[in-house]
């Protein structure tokens, strides 16, 4: 049996960093990106945590205004996802180039 | 004193028949004419008459010169016209409406009216049956004017305004016969080689009014025999040579005598007047004005004497072989004018001025008979083509006969008296060399009796040559003309006698009555003690007359030896005759029927109307350097500069397109372009390629951190 370091936190939390940033970089669907997003706030929020049992308790403490964070983005960013469907009938994010040169 | 105080009346009598001829001359009858043109000249010649008749009382001898100055026409009497002499001294700037009668211009005035006068009643006749009758009076009666004005003027711009007039007139005179193009040439050559020497002394006249701070006769011989000045000065030889480069163009003598000859393409009296008895005297007329300036420069009169003699004796080599009789008489003219200026040159004014009087007469009284002659003859001048006339017309023959006695040189005629007073002069003049110059005037002498009797042989002698038309048809010619011709025979047998030299026991009055106007010089050159250069009269005590005698007798040997050479040849002269000179030695012949070529050689040499090979020289050469400097060298700096815009032209507009849109507008367009390239990748429009940017940088952050 090994022990449960916080090396084995870090290790989990940058896991699901790198899956939540993969799939915003790969994603097509706007609604999935928007999930990896939340995975990548996540991961964090595990680091936090993490750090918060050696150093006090601001890891924590910081982790809540995360999650706050998180809900607020989430909601915002489904708002402009479905201000954008409205406008342009697909979640495709390879068809947000409005803004394109 | 009237006729002398109103003595400016003279040139203005025949002045107002030319303004009359200029403004109703088409509209009179041609017997008003006549009697206004004539009647002017008549009035001005007994005008004159009654002048000098007046002023040998205001002289009494002493030769005093009467001035009569009308207005001042050059110049002011404020000062604001002074200019700096040589000596620095400031002199006015003057020159008058001046009129000058002393004994060398009474002289002149005698003959020129007198015989101005004879010719005009002559043209009457002459030129009855001709066109034209108003316009060749009023042009005689300007050239009067002219004349006058150059004789009686008292300082040199005056007399220059004669001598442009005489020459106007000549043109207007050649020309007269306007239509034919060898008239109208001829005019142009006479004025044209006359504005040559018309040149020469406009420089020779400023020279003069420079160097001696007036124009004034008066006031020129004044300073001139000061002694102020060096013998041999070399700006009055300068001055004095100018002077007679003058005198060559309008007195017909080397090299500008070309014209004098083409000149007989004018009317008979127009020859007569002006190209025998008057024009061309006025160039000797200037020399003896100008005798105090010429006799401080002996270089010039050497020029002068020896420029006399060769013309006299090449014009008078040319005259033995020419076929037209005018022609003849116009080369013996050119001859008679050489011996004038070996006169002047040699320092025997008063023999020259002499010379002038005699030959006046004959000469006038030669072509005036030669005109009958042509008039008898319906128009043939040419010599071969006469012959047999002695009977037929004897007025004519019998005047011309005595004009040839005298042109030769045979006494007690007038030739004889002021040629062998010339060669006398020659002969004891102080260089040596002027020995030369008499052997040159003798020789000329013999060609000149030889001429002019084969003249008179050919013409009036001989076999009849003529067609049978012209023959049924010669007539004497009416009284106008041989009226004229008499009293000219009478002048040309008296005239004479007016100098009848010392050695033959005559009191000389010509000479004597000259003598105030030349002799002046006598101080300035006592100093020098040069006795050649005295006056006529004062040499007849320096040398034996023994010589002189001798010397009379080898001229009239001369004159006789001409005639019976002549009388030889031409006596029998038949339809077929031949020239002695051609059937003895044809190149000779060849050359002086070809008036030594010099017509030719001027056509190479001057006018460049003949190419010598690829070249053209003269006039018409430099005409065509220009117009090749024209095309080539100003055009083509023209097109050249034309070929420069074009370039510049199209190197701007290189530089235009290529560098500054380029390199300068373009450039910055295309840097930026490509330095965005890479700055566009931002701005793709993929929403998950910003994210990717933005991982990269947090990833570079981080090795930042982690490696620093």
């Amino acid at each position: 049996m090994v022990p449960i370091t916080t090396l084995h936190y870090l290790v989990v939390a940058a896991c699901l960093f790198v899956l939540g940033v993969v799939g915003v970089l790969t994603r097509r669907n706007v609604v999935i990106i928007l999930m990896s997003i939340e995975l990548i706030l996540n991961a964090v929020n595990l680091n936090l945590v993490a750090f918060s049992r050696l150093y006090g308790l601001h890891g924590q403490i910081f982790a809540i205004f995360v999650i706050t964070d998180a809900a607020a983005e989430a909601a915002v960013g489904l708002g402009i996802l479905i201000a954008f469907f409205r406008n342009k009938e697909t979640v495709n994010v390879d068809e947000v180039d409005l803004l394109k040169w | 004193m009237f006729f002398l105080n109103y003595i400016w009346v003279i040139p203005l009598l025949p002045a107002f028949g030319a303004v009359m001829m200029f403004f109703f001359g088409r509209k009179l009858q041609k017997s008003t004419l006549s009697a206004v043109c004539v009647g002017a000249v008549v009035v001005a010649f007994l005008w004159s008459v009654a002048a000098f008749w007046q002023y040998t009382d205001y002289a009494h001898g002493t030769g005093k010169p009467f001035e009569k100055v009308l207005y001042t026409w050059l110049g002011t009497d404020t000062g604001h016209l002074s200019f700096p002499t040589r000596d620095g001294n400031p002199s006015e700037f003057r020159a008058d409406a001046g009129f000058l009668l002393d004994p060398l211009s009474g002289i002149w005035l005698l003959f020129v009216t007198g015989v101005g006068m004879l010719i005009h009643i002559y043209s009457v006749g002459y030129m009855a049956h001709e066109g034209g009758y108003y316009r060749f009076f009023g042009y005689l009666n300007l050239f009067m004017f002219s004349m006058l004005t150059l004789i009686l003027a008292n300082n040199y711009a005056l007399l220059f305004v004669g001598w442009e007039g005489v020459g106007l007139c000549s043109y207007l005179l050649i020309g007269f016969y306007f239509h034919r193009k060898s008239a109208s040439d001829a005019a142009n050559k006479a004025f044209i080689v006359n504005r040559i020497g018309d040149a020469g002394f406009l420089l020779g006249m400023f020279t003069i009014a420079w160097y001696l701070g007036s124009f004034r006769f008066t006031e020129v011989a004044q300073l001139a025999r000061s002694g102020h000045f060096a013998i041999g000065d070399p700006v009055i030889t300068a001055a004095a040579l100018l002077l007679f480069v003058g005198a060559t163009g309008k007195s017909a003598q080397l090299p500008l005598y070309i014209w004098l000859p083409d000149a007989m393409e004018g009317p008979t009296p127009v020859s007569a007047l002006i190209h025998a008895a008057t024009m061309v005297t006025a160039g000797v007329y200037m020399v003896a004005r100008s005798n105090a300036l010429f006799v401080l420069a002996p270089q010039a009169m050497k020029t002068v004497a020896i420029v006399g003699a060769l013309t006299a004796i090449f014009a008078a080599s040319i005259g033995l072989v020419q076929n037209d009789i005018k022609r003849v008489l116009a080369y013996s003219t050119v001859s008679q004018l050489g011996y004038m200026f070996l006169a002047l040159g040699v320092g025997a004014f008063a023999a020259g001025v002499f010379h002038v009087f005699t030959h006046a007469f004959f000469k006038a009284l030669l072509f005036l008979g030669a005109g009958s002659v042509i008039h008898a003859m319906s128009g043939e001048q040419d010599m071969r083509n006469m012959g047999d006339l002695h009977r037929r017309i004897p007025i004519t023959h019998w005047t011309m006969f005595v004009a040839t006695l005298a042109i030769a040189g045979i006494p007690p005629f007038a030739g004889f008296f002021s040629k062998d007073e010339i060669l006398w002069q020659t002969w004891t003049s102080e260089h040596g060399a002027y020995i030369w110059l008499w052997v040159i005037g003798y020789g000329t002498a013999l060609m000149t009796a030889f001429y002019m009797f084969r003249l008179m042989y050919l013409t009036f002698h001989g076999q009849p040559r003529m067609s049978h038309e012209v023959e049924h048809h010669i007539h004497e010619s009416p009284k106008s003309m041989t009226g004229p011709l008499v009293v000219l025979a009478l002048c040309a047998v008296t005239a004479g006698w007016l100098g009848w030299p010392h050695s033959l026991k005559g009191s000389d009055h010509f000479g004597a009555f000259l003598k105030p106007v030349f002799s002046k010089e006598a101080p300035v050159l006592a100093e020098e003690a040069r006795p050649g250069q005295l006056a006529a009269g004062e040499r007849e005590e320096e040398h034996t007359s023994g010589t002189e005698y001798l010397l009379m007798f080898l001229s009239v040997g001369a004159a006789v030896a001409g005639w019976g050479l002549a009388w030889h040849f031409y006596r029998h002269a038949d339809k077929g005759y031949k020239e002695p000179i051609a059937a003895t030695a044809p190149p000779v012949y060849n050359t002086l029927y070809n008036k030594w070529y010099v017509d030719e050689a001027y056509d190479y040499a001057f006018t460049g109307r003949r190419k010598a090979g690829p070249v053209r020289f003269g006039v018409l050469g430099l005409g065509e350097a220009m117009a090749w400097n024209d095309t080539h060298i100003i055009d083509g700096t023209v097109n050249a500069a034309g070929w420069l815009t074009r370039a510049s032209g199209t190197l701007s507009s290189w530089w235009d397109k290529w560098i500054i849109d380029g390199l300068f507008v373009n450039g910055p367009a295309i840097l930026a372009r490509m330095l965005s390239y890479p700055t566009r990748l931002l701005q793709w429009g993929l929403v998950q390629w910003y994210a990717l940017v933005m991982v990269i940088g947090l990833l570079g952050f981080v090795a930042y951190y982690a490696y620093r």
